[in-house]
């Protein structure tokens, strides 16, 4: 709607009690106004109270003990910044951060690699068989994050099916360590995120209009160059959001490390674990927390700069 | 020629992908069926006595229930408190929208294992831990965004002049949203509270800080059945709820297909 033929703005704040209101209608209410869009001096109007008691309960619930989390790190065992003194000044600890990072990065990169052809696949796929791409891609994601990472272990280790089948076939005369290890938490952490990657990948990519190709053919490019030049700029959205969905996650991993990983591999997330159930170190604990915490606010902040983090997650299924 | 090169590697991948996708899961219902106390696949001796321990052991059968109890309040309070904040959020005047829709999305972005640090200090000293009040409290705060995300979805494309109209026609608005409204946005709503359920019902990070031996959900049991000492009636629970799950979003995507296709047919 345009104002341009009207030089008064469309302003219609009821507290100008000077100027009589030149409608008949009620005060403060738009023409065709729709019920409940009446303009209050409250907070908000009756259909936006809907959404204050779960915004009250989240604060109580998650908010609040999250708040009491970080003020903990600054005073268990003694006020002061003890907890972080002691987590920086060890190599240990570092190492543990380090190592969340370098997993979470790898991972990213590994779900792209294998997610970004497999959601251009689905693009260019009849529809049948985009169809048995997407169940495919949505049946892991459907099923419990345990039951596949136990399943891993059980394919994965030493005596497990393909160590199995590829000794019986001679392939290989010992079998390959792929659970305790590094390769068994990247095989884990990928398989579990993948669908994180390809879900946005493919919603950016059915967006594309195909006939850009065509165009960029037509002008004489080549089909790789007028695909590295249009169409892999055109998706860059779903790589941005598919890798923030991922990363993010990773970086907050348990389960599937703890399963699939050895000793090495510890990530913050079993750090803190560990030190709550079995050293009952809370401050020390709370500290890591805060610390995840931080990390993963921060890279939200940087990486809405760029893309509408908001609506990544409002979509995530 | 090049490009037929392109496609069947592009086809190449995609089945190697799916096979890593699916492999894990179709692997563990064969082993169920095993008759060895050890894991093994494929299985030497076939048998039912995972599925007998599991329907037979009072501990599995306790945390089935406390799961079963736990999930399905945390779905009907998840899905009263996010349908109103969608309403809220999509039609509502609310100062500081933009922070209540990211308190709303907050429980995804917060790590688990954060959450459940948090919570469990807090449980602590209310003494709610190994409670099902405890844990309907805080899986209901994990399950709220999906409904609400769901909800708005299906509000945002909703014609709000359908509900003008039945206004304008006598009907109350408590009709007007039991009888035009709620049947539009159901497929949003039920969808919420199928992803709902299913975040209390498979949630383990959260749970292993308020569970104990008072009270125990079945994925924590099935946490320590794979991590303490490996107990084989784990696939047998995993195979059940894999079929579980596979129906639940099966059907609903058939609700889905025979609600279009009556729209479809109703519009022509």
């Amino acid at each position: 709607m345009s104002s341009s033929a009207t030089t008064a703005p469309d302003r219609r704040a009821p507290s100008r009690g000077a100027e009589p209101d030149p409608r008949p209608a009620p005060p403060g209410a738009g023409s065709p106004a729709p019920p409940g869009k009446r303009r209050r001096f409250f907070l908000t109007d009756g259909w936006g109270a809907l959404a204050l008691p779960i915004a009250g309960y989240l604060l109580v619930v998650l908010i609040v003990p999250l708040a009491i989390v970080f003020a903990r790190s600054f005073t268990d065992p003694t006020l002061g910044l003890g907890n972080y003194a002691a987590f920086f000044a060890s190599p240990i600890y570092t190492d543990v951060l380090v190592n969340t990072f370098v997993t979470a990065i790898t991972v990213t990169l590994i779900t792209l690699l294998i997610g970004f052809p497999y959601a251009y696949l689905m693009t260019i796929a009849p529809p049948v068989w985009r169809s048995v791409l997407l169940v495919v891609v949505l049946v892991p994601f459907w099923t419990s994050l345990l039951v596949r990472s136990f399943a891993l272990v059980l394919l994965l280790r030493d005596t497990g099916a393909i160590n199995e089948t590829l000794l019986s076939l001679g392939l290989i005369s010992d079998p390959i360590t792929m659970v305790r290890n590094f390769t068994g938490v990247l095989i884990g952490m990928v398989q579990v995120m993948l669908p994180f990657m390809v879900l946005p990948l493919y919603a950016t990519m059915r967006g594309i209009d195909r006939r850009l190709l065509q165009a960029a053919e037509g002008l004489g490019a080549r089909p790789a160059f007028a695909f590295w030049r249009v169409f892999v700029p055109l998706s860059a959205a779903g790589v941005a959001a598919g890798s923030l969905l991922v990363f993010i996650q990773s970086l907050g991993f348990y389960i599937t490390p703890a399963l699939l990983g050895g000793p090495d591999d510890v990530m913050l997330g079993e750090l803190i674990v560990q030190q709550v159930s079995t050293v009952l170190n809370w401050g020390f604990a709370s500290a890591l927390a805060a610390v995840l915490l931080i990390v993963t606010l921060v890279l939200l902040a940087i990486a809405s700069r760029f893309i509408d983090v908001r609506r990544i997650f409002w979509k995530e299924q | 020629m090049s490009r037929l090169l392109v496609r069947g590697g592009l086809v190449t991948l995609a089945v190697l992908t799916g096979l890593v996708l699916i492999a894990p899961v179709l692997v563990i219902i064969p082993m169920s069926f095993s008759d060895s106390s050890f894991l093994e696949f494929p299985p030497t001796d076939w048998s039912f006595r995972w599925y007998e321990n599991f329907f037979s052991d009072p501990s599995w059968r306790a945390s089935t229930l406390s799961s079963l109890k736990i999930a399905v309040l945390v779905t009907i309070t998840a899905v009263i408190l996010g349908t109103a904040a969608a309403f809220g959020l999509v039609r509502g005047r609310l100062r500081a929208k933009a922070a209540v829709a990211g308190l709303v999305i907050a429980p995804l972005i917060v790590p688990y294992v954060i959450v459940g640090l948090a919570v469990y200090a807090a449980a602590l000293q209310v003494g709610l831990t190994q409670t099902t009040l405890g844990f309907v409290l805080v899986h209901t705060a994990l399950g709220v965004p999906f409904v609400t995300v769901n909800v708005a979805a299906s509000l945002a494309s909703f014609d709000q002049r359908l509900e003008q109209a039945a206004m304008s026609l006598g009907a109350s608005p408590l009709t007007t949203f039991l009888r035009v409204t709620l049947p539009i946005i159901a497929p949003g709503v039920a969808a919420g509270a199928l992803f709902a359920f299913i975040t209390s019902w498979d949630e383990v990070v959260v749970s292993l800080f308020l569970s104990g031996p008072e009270l125990t959900t079945l994925p924590v049991q099935m946490w320590s059945g794979v991590r303490v000492a490996i107990d084989p009636t784990v696939t047998a629970v995993s195979s059940l709820l894999l079929l579980f799950t596979i129906t639940a979003f099966a059907a609903l995507g058939v609700a889905r297909l025979i609600r279009n296709r009556r729209l479809a047919r109703s519009h022509r």
